[in-house]
């Protein structure tokens, strides 16, 4: 079979002045992706949530107060020397970073739940199943057979909806196509976000939306060139696929931490 | 851990941490066999059993 | 009943006492394997960690027993490498220690993984770049070695004995010993390391993260240095424990004494780079990232009397103890210094994994705190009940202390 040889790096930048908090995407995903669910999820700490929208404010008073959501998926990093910071941690294989496509993944059934991926991701993007899937009657008929239930014991997060990829993928070879159009694979966040603050697509190719928008400086792992465009804990060195924009200057200034004498221009 | 698992790579991570192991491992495995096959040849030629 | 199994020349409490104790630690032991059980059938739910919280009291168990447990290695480094004769007096006893710890990590660490029928992973697909996995080669792989430094003496058995193949065996293992001593220093050396580099190379976790020289970071080697510090002070704790349980001198002072100067030393000069790491985290690593040392110890719980117990408390005043004469020759002193170290070096480790869980690195994070189950704290506490019950049996049965006899003649 011939194999497309052109890198891709799909990735995705979220208007955090677009973003309501209406909280579609991460229902969107727990559908689109069998996300197990507890009869009560008050605790959050044990809730999966393969993408969660963080509400942060500015801590001022009226009339002065903003408000800010941030929808956070996995962040697909890039790391460093290529290295996620969960994927050179897992000691047996079970989540790689795609080269071909930057898509980090996670192989449910190689993974036998050490939980150092967990401790490793600064985003608190990975879930671990600490109990088994129970489907409320009759729901188990709603689940999508594109993707497969994880069980008891084994860590899940964010796949930027892989299996659309491959259902894309296998249409265009059939029609005798080795490149996706733009529309062909999009994550199912993006597609339910009613104020359209989610866009998605390849980091690498200049026609697509979310290059125009973040303008991608791949020499500097990334880095945006869009001043209003920045990554949650850019100087940790994660390199996240990722993207916030935001006119407001304290947003994209709660998206990294600084020591109080520095200056913000300094930071990134 | 095999370079018959499809993990493998020869590369220089491979070769220094398996090396790096299976020396470790080879050189107790051996000292065991070595004192096992001396203890057996030992007994055989009628040693230890008066000592104590 | 059992006088038969007795080493000769040394008295034992009668059997129906010894087995009371055991009872009681037994009962222990039950607890411990109905959290354990609990934790196999029903899953991970059982504990009170979270997705936040992934590494919790078990890898600290874990870690800190491993720690203590360094003195099995060092003491075997010292004896057999470094020959420092002497120390073939308390040899046996920090081996035994060693197994104990070694066996009860490998046991945490398959009940604290998610899919533990799955545990063979690790070596079967193994990702070389992954510190787990050197830990998890080396720590398996020592325990061997540990092993095969504890069968001599459970050949020298006054039964075992008697078998001409089992005489000759533990003969020839004696001989070839330096062999396997240096191949666990080895191992130790890369294992104690790896669970060093474990939190250090967390290059999203500022708290942990640390600068590398080559593949390891800086904890990789200070975990190493105080394993091999702290750990015969772990050693020197247990003989004193054993020598109050039983009511008798074991070890003569000048043992106890040799082993607690070096190990004083080495943690002198530990926490002097412990001090040097942690300044130069401080002023440049965490900077970096965004954060200043405050912002680690701004919690109720984890302030910065923790960095100072760590360090002053159970770091420079058991090192100073320790190095001086009157200070390890004092009872209650020496006694105070190997207290202090092992509550040093298990802080030490509480601190790399729990406190790198707790401390918030995403700007509208917050610290997440945590207490453990009973299932946690039974199965935490279950290798510690094993291996009371393994160093009792060993005790009455085996030459674990060569001085003994002379220390306590009978008539």
């Amino acid at each position: 079979m011939k194999v497309d040889t052109k890198q891709k790096k799909f990735g995705m930048a979220i208007d955090l002045d677009k973003c309501t908090g209406c909280g579609s995407c991460m229902v969107a995903c727990m559908s689109e992706n069998n996300v197990p669910f507890k009869k009560d999820e008050t605790n959050k700490l044990d809730s999966i949530t393969w993408i969660k929208v963080y509400k942060v404010t500015n801590d001022k008073k009226y009339p002065d107060t903003d408000l800010c959501y941030i929808p956070r998926p996995c962040m697909h990093c890039d790391g460093q020397h290529g290295h996620a910071p969960c994927v050179s941690v897992c000691p047996a294989v079970a989540t790689d970073n795609d080269k071909s496509t930057g898509v980090v993944s996670q192989i449910y059934t190689r993974c036998f739940g050490c939980r150092y991926c967990m401790a490793a991701c600064p985003y608190h993007a990975r879930y671990f199943n600490w109990w088994d899937p129970v489907w409320p009657e009759g729901m188990e008929k709603y689940l999508s057979p594109n993707v497969s239930p994880r069980m008891r014991g084994v860590v899940e997060k964010c796949s930027f909806c892989f299996h659309r990829y491959q259902l894309a993928m296998d249409k265009a070879y059939v029609e005798g196509r080795r490149e996706l159009r733009e529309d062909e694979y999009q994550t199912s966040c993006t597609q339910a976000c009613p104020a359209g603050a989610i866009t998605f697509g390849d980091l690498n190719n200049p026609k697509h939306t979310v290059h125009k928008m973040v303008q991608p400086d791949n020499k500097h792992h990334g880095k945006p060139k869009n001043p209003k465009a920045f990554r949650l804990l850019e100087r940790l060195g994660t390199n996240a696929k990722v993207y916030y924009l935001s006119d407001r200057k304290w947003v994209r200034k709660l998206g990294d931490n600084q020591t109080p004498n520095e200056e913000s221009s300094k930071k990134h | 851990m095999f370079p018959f698992s499809f993990e493998w790579a020869w590369d220089a991570a491979h070769i220094v941490f398996m090396g790096g192991l299976w020396y470790a491992l080879s050189i107790v495995g051996l000292g065991m066999t070595y004192c096992i096959i001396k203890a057996t040849i030992d007994t055989i030629s009628g040693k230890g059993g008066n000592h104590h | 009943m059992d006088s038969a199994l007795i080493p000769k020349g040394v008295k034992r409490c009668p059997l129906p006492v010894f087995a009371a104790g055991i009872a009681v630690v037994g009962a222990v032991v039950l607890w411990g394997v109905a959290g354990m059980l609990l934790c196999w059938l029903k899953g991970l739910n059982q504990t009170n960690m979270n997705d936040s919280y992934g590494f919790a009291l078990w890898i600290w168990a874990d870690l800190a027993v491993i720690a203590v447990g360094g003195g099995a290695f060092f003491t075997g480094f010292l004896r057999y490498i470094i020959n420092k004769e002497e120390l073939k007096n308390i040899v046996n006893f920090a081996v035994l220690v060693g197994v104990n710890c070694y066996v009860g990590a490998l046991l945490i660490l398959g009940i604290d993984v998610g899919q533990p029928l799955r545990g063979w992973f690790i070596f079967w697909h193994a990702n070389v770049h992954s510190m787990l996995t050197e830990v998890a080669f080396c720590l398996s792989c020592y325990l061997g070695v540990l092993i095969i430094e504890y069968i001599p003496l459970v050949l020298e058995n006054r039964q075992i004995d008697k078998v001409p193949f089992f005489h000759n065996l533990g003969h020839n293992m004696h001989e070839i010993m330096a062999v396997f001593a240096a191949t666990g220093v080895f191992l130790s050396c890369f294992h104690q390391g790896s669970l060093g580099g474990v939190a250090g190379v967390l290059f999203g976790r500022p708290f942990s993260y640390r600068e590398h020289l080559l593949v390891w970071p800086w904890t990789f080697f200070l975990f190493t240095w105080s394993a091999a510090a702290f750990g015969p002070c772990f050693t020197i704790l247990c003989t004193k424990i054993t020598e109050v349980i039983t009511g008798k001198k074991l070890v003569k002072d000048n043992v106890i004494e040799l082993l607690a100067k070096i190990s004083g030393w080495m943690i002198f000069f530990y926490i002097i780079a412990k001090t040097t790491d942690t300044w130069y985290w401080a002023a440049h690593t965490a900077p970096a990232m965004g954060f200043e040392l405050n912002d680690f110890y701004n919690n109720v719980l984890y302030g910065k009397w923790i960095l100072y117990a760590e360090i002053i408390v159970g770091g420079f005043i058991p090192a100073l103890i320790l190095i001086t004469k009157a200070g390890r020759r004092n009872p209650l002193l020496l006694w105070t210094a190997v207290l202090l170290a092992t509550f040093g070096v298990c802080l030490n480790r509480w601190v790399m994994v729990c406190q790198t869980m707790a401390a918030p690195v995403l700007p509208f994070d917050k610290w997440v705190l945590y207490s453990p189950s009973w299932q946690e704290v039974s199965t935490t506490i279950l290798p510690v009940a094993l291996g009371i019950i393994v160093v009792s049996l060993s005790y009455r049965y085996l030459p674990v202390f060569p001085q003994e006899q002379e220390l306590n003649p009978i008539d």
